[in-house]
């Protein structure tokens, strides 16, 4: 019986990796547990393992293919005196593997992440030039920009020095800034966010990283009670110029203490800026405004989004005013205001209905607090509708905070109640079934701009 | 609230390891057998697909948690981290219920809804299965309180990492356990990495067995890959913690042969080094040659036990694979009682 070994997933978000190395060669037997291969994500470098006995009979997917997707079947595994030598696509005995042979150089030849196209950004000068990167690239370079720019800017956080960043996003700092300014903790989040704040007060700049804003519950109090109110508790005195960042959100099957939005949250507190980014460009240009700003700037990431490309300004010196949303999308018939991971279901969806006949101006709020109410109120004044579009949950949320904004300033140019699409009302599920279902959708986004345009 | 008697001061040196008998080398094998096969399947379905998330395999640690339980009372009550699945096991947790957790299927100790790292059973005094690095041991603690409250007799086995020693919370819960003399077994997996951060990069004291020093909270280093050592220090401490002198340390020296979770590129150690640890200190292999040698057990008689484990993983595979997701009304229910 020939079994087919099948691209394995070894992250929660991986949909693909490179293929670097096969361990094993074709004609050598294996025992379940083998190292089969090495595969690599942008992330990490990892060992593919037997999971049967037998006899690696062909190899479907050489060493230094690309962009291998996840599942994908890379080699077959046949039985002890099997005829390793019948070519398997025709051989009977390994009819799984027929089909495979051939999706193997598609898959390999799968395009990388699309790229979006950047809307004109008004910040951006014209006839500037563009690159491509990854948000995980644009925040990295952000850093080392504003680290090599500014002596007092360091970075601190768990496991961001010597490997790397859990997520990769310190990728390289060590290595250029030494471990003087790029600080590996131990798991001690209050400790280090105290440590943080209490160096911003002396006139340093740390960067805080978080490996998740779920750990930064352990820390909230010196957030808030220290970062966020000392500047007005000391009548101007004591101030602290410190980022605290990392990836905020769902992830991937990660449940609930793992998968929790904390925009409105931060939202919530006077003495803080919020920003929660969605494409490259605004992550770069909002990260290096976020280190130099004499404020706590709470800079929420999104894990999903680190391995998305986006067109990127390539200027010296790039940097986006916090407090400014940007229109992604003009439109005439709808508002949708989103900002992070939501602007991709209200992009998705803003296709969807330009086919209906719809056009939907899609607004990227960019920053949470301070929030560009006029930008929104402008686009509502237009459209007469509005539906707001976030992962967080419902309640408080910072859906909720807009709909009372146009209650209050563009009451009388409402056609429809505006409406809220939301994370479901629940801590997040483990199940893949659960999990879909917690999330927003574009269906629901769909649904919400029909309910608004009573179409 | 109690009445103080003096903390005595247990000795830090282990005395030599109890020698088993047939019977009880032949448990500790069997179980130990158990999370390994159990956790070898559980890495091949991650790899597969079937499970998602994070996964955190406890392979190489097996000794600890089957030597505590070998040493702990019906009653007693466990707590730990992310790293759970061999604690629910040694607790006698099905593994087709743990495994279709894993796989998020409506048949799983949390119905799909927690996944590998939040699993709980009332029934085996089994509390979590907590993803947040260091919050079982104030809930630990709690438990302990709780046992000393109503007077029960039990005590909590509360365990947590090198990595997560350092949170703050732990000292805290400490302090609390040993102003209060409350019936917990802190016991500290030193595994030698917190993720990619050694010990001697986290941590200024890397001796564990002194965390509770400053507040005379009495503790020991235990050889965690030698399951007899684990049992006789467990006993020690349960029965200090039982007889209310308050709480006890077990640093269990062990080590994990696997990566952090599933998606860790181990480049923070050498592979020459998991391998000395495989090779040399096996906790399973140790028992096997002690069954083979001193009791001269027979090859037969293993290789049943080595079947009959295959079995028990094999069926809770195959239930975690065709046991149907939560049903979408789930979704809403549970939230509050
Ligand atoms: C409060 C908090 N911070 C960080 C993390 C991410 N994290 C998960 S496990 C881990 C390492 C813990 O190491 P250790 O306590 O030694 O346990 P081990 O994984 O070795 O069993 C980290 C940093 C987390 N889950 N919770
Ligand atoms: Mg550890």
């Amino acid at each position: 019986m020939a079994i087919d070994v099948l691209m394995p997933a070894l992250s929660p978000t991986m949909e693909k990796g490179n293929l670097t190395k096969w361990v094993k060669q074709e004609g050598d037997t294996v025992k379940s547990g083998d190292v089969l291969a090495e595969i690599e994500t942008d992330k990490a470098t990892m060992e593919v393992e037997a999971v049967d006995e037998g006899i690696l009979g062909k190899i479907l997917v050489p060493e230094g293919t690309q962009d291998v997707a996840v599942n994908t079947p890379i080699a077959i595994i046949v039985a002890e005196g099997e005829d390793v030598n019948a070519a398997p696509a025709a051989a009977p005995v390994a009819p799984v593997a027929a089909p495979a042979v051939a999706a193997a150089p598609v898959a390999a030849a799968a395009p990388a992440a699309p790229v979006a196209v950047a809307h004109a950004d008004p910040e951006v000068p014209a006839g500037t030039e563009y690159v491509t990167m990854t948000v995980r690239e644009a925040l990295r370079d952000a850093m080392a920009e504003e680290m090599r720019r500014d002596g007092d800017v360091f970075v601190m956080g768990e496991e961001v020095a010597e490997y790397q960043g859990a997520y990769k996003i310190t990728q390289g700092l060590l290595q250029e800034f030494g471990d003087r300014r790029v600080i590996d903790t131990p798991i001690t989040e209050h400790g280090f966010a105290g440590v943080g704040v209490g160096a911003a007060f002396a006139g340093l700049k740390p960067i805080v990283e978080f490996m998740t804003f779920n750990f930064a519950m352990q820390a909230i109090d010196q957030i808030i009670n220290s970062a966020a109110k000392t500047h007005y508790m000391s009548g101007g005195q004591v101030s602290s110029s410190i980022v605290f960042r990392g990836p905020n959100g769902a992830a991937a099957r990660v449940a609930a203490q793992h998968s929790q939005d904390y925009s409105a949250w931060y939202s919530n507190v006077p003495g803080l800026k919020v920003v929660a980014p969605y494409s490259a460009a605004d992550a770069k240009g909002l990260l290096k405004a976020a280190i130099r700003d004499p404020n706590p700037v709470i800079f929420l990431e999104n894990e999903i989004l680190y391995g998305h490309s986006f067109e990127v300004p390539k200027l010296d010196d790039f940097v986006l005013p916090i407090g400014k949303a940007r229109i992604a999308r003009p439109g005439k018939d709808v508002t949708l205001v989103s900002f992070s991971i939501g602007m991709t279901y209200a992009l998705k969806a803003a296709d969807e209905l330009a086919k209906q006949g719809i056009e939907a101006e899609v607004i990227d709020l960019r920053t949470i607090r301070p929030m560009d109410v006029p930008t929104i109120v402008a686009s509502v004044q237009k459209t007469g509708r509005c539906v707001t579009v976030e992962e967080g949950w419902p309640q408080s949320g910072v859906g909720a905070e807009i709909v009372a904004q146009l209650m209050d300033k563009a009451f009388d140019y409402l056609d429809a109640p505006v409406l809220r699409v939301t994370g479901k009302d629940v801590p997040m599920p483990y199940a893949a079934n659960l999990e879909k279902l917690a999330l927003p959708s574009v269906a629901d986004v769909i649904e919400a701009v029909h309910a608004v345009t009573y179409r | 609230m109690a009445p103080r008697k003096p903390a005595a001061r247990a000795a830090t040196a282990a005395a030599a390891p109890a020698t088993f008998t047939k019977e009880e080398d032949f448990l500790a094998y069997r179980e130990m057998l158990l999370i390994r096969r159990f956790e070898e399947k559980a890495g091949q379905m991650y790899g597969m697909g079937l499970i998602g998330g994070f996964c955190h395999l406890y392979i190489g640690q097996e000794a600890v948690v089957v030597g505590m339980q070998m040493a702990m009372q019906p009653g007693d009550q466990v707590i730990t981290g992310y790293r759970d699945h061999g604690h629910m096991l040694a607790t006698g947790m099905e593994a087709g219920g743990v495994m279709a957790e894993l796989t998020g299927r409506r048949g799983g100790y949390s119905k799909g809804k927690g996944g590998s790292m939040h699993m709980f059973s009332i029934e085996k005094q089994f509390f979590g299965g907590h993803g947040i690095v260091g919050a079982q041991v104030s809930l630990g603690t709690g438990l302990a309180f709780a046992d000393r409250y109503k007077g029960n007799g039990a005590v909590s086995v509360t365990y947590f990492g090198d990595g997560a020693a350092n949170q703050g919370q732990v000292y805290e819960s400490f302090n609390m356990a040993e102003l209060w003399k409350l019936p917990v077994v802190y016991v500290i997996e030193n595994n030698k990495y917190a993720m990619g951060t050694s010990v001697t990069r986290s941590s200024a004291q890397t001796d564990f067995s002194k965390r509770g020093t400053s507040f005379n909270i009495p503790g020991e280093q235990v050889d965690g890959m030698d399951v007899r050592a684990v049992r006789t220090a467990g006993e020690r401490a349960l029965a200090f913690a039982r007889e209310g002198n308050g709480p006890y340390i077990l640093e269990m020296q062990t080590y994990r042969y696997r990566g952090h979770s599933m998606s860790d590129p181990a480049k923070y150690r050498s592979k020459e080094e998991v391998q000395k640890m495989r090779t040399e200190h096996d906790p399973i292999e140790q028992v096997r040659a002690r069954l083979l040698n001193a009791h001269a057990a027979s090859e037969e008689e293993l290789k049943k036990i080595d079947g009959e484990i295959r079995e028990i993983v094999n069926a809770a595979a195959d239930f975690a694979s065709h046991d149907p997701e939560p049903d979408p009304a789930e979704l809403y229910t549970d939230v509050l009682r």
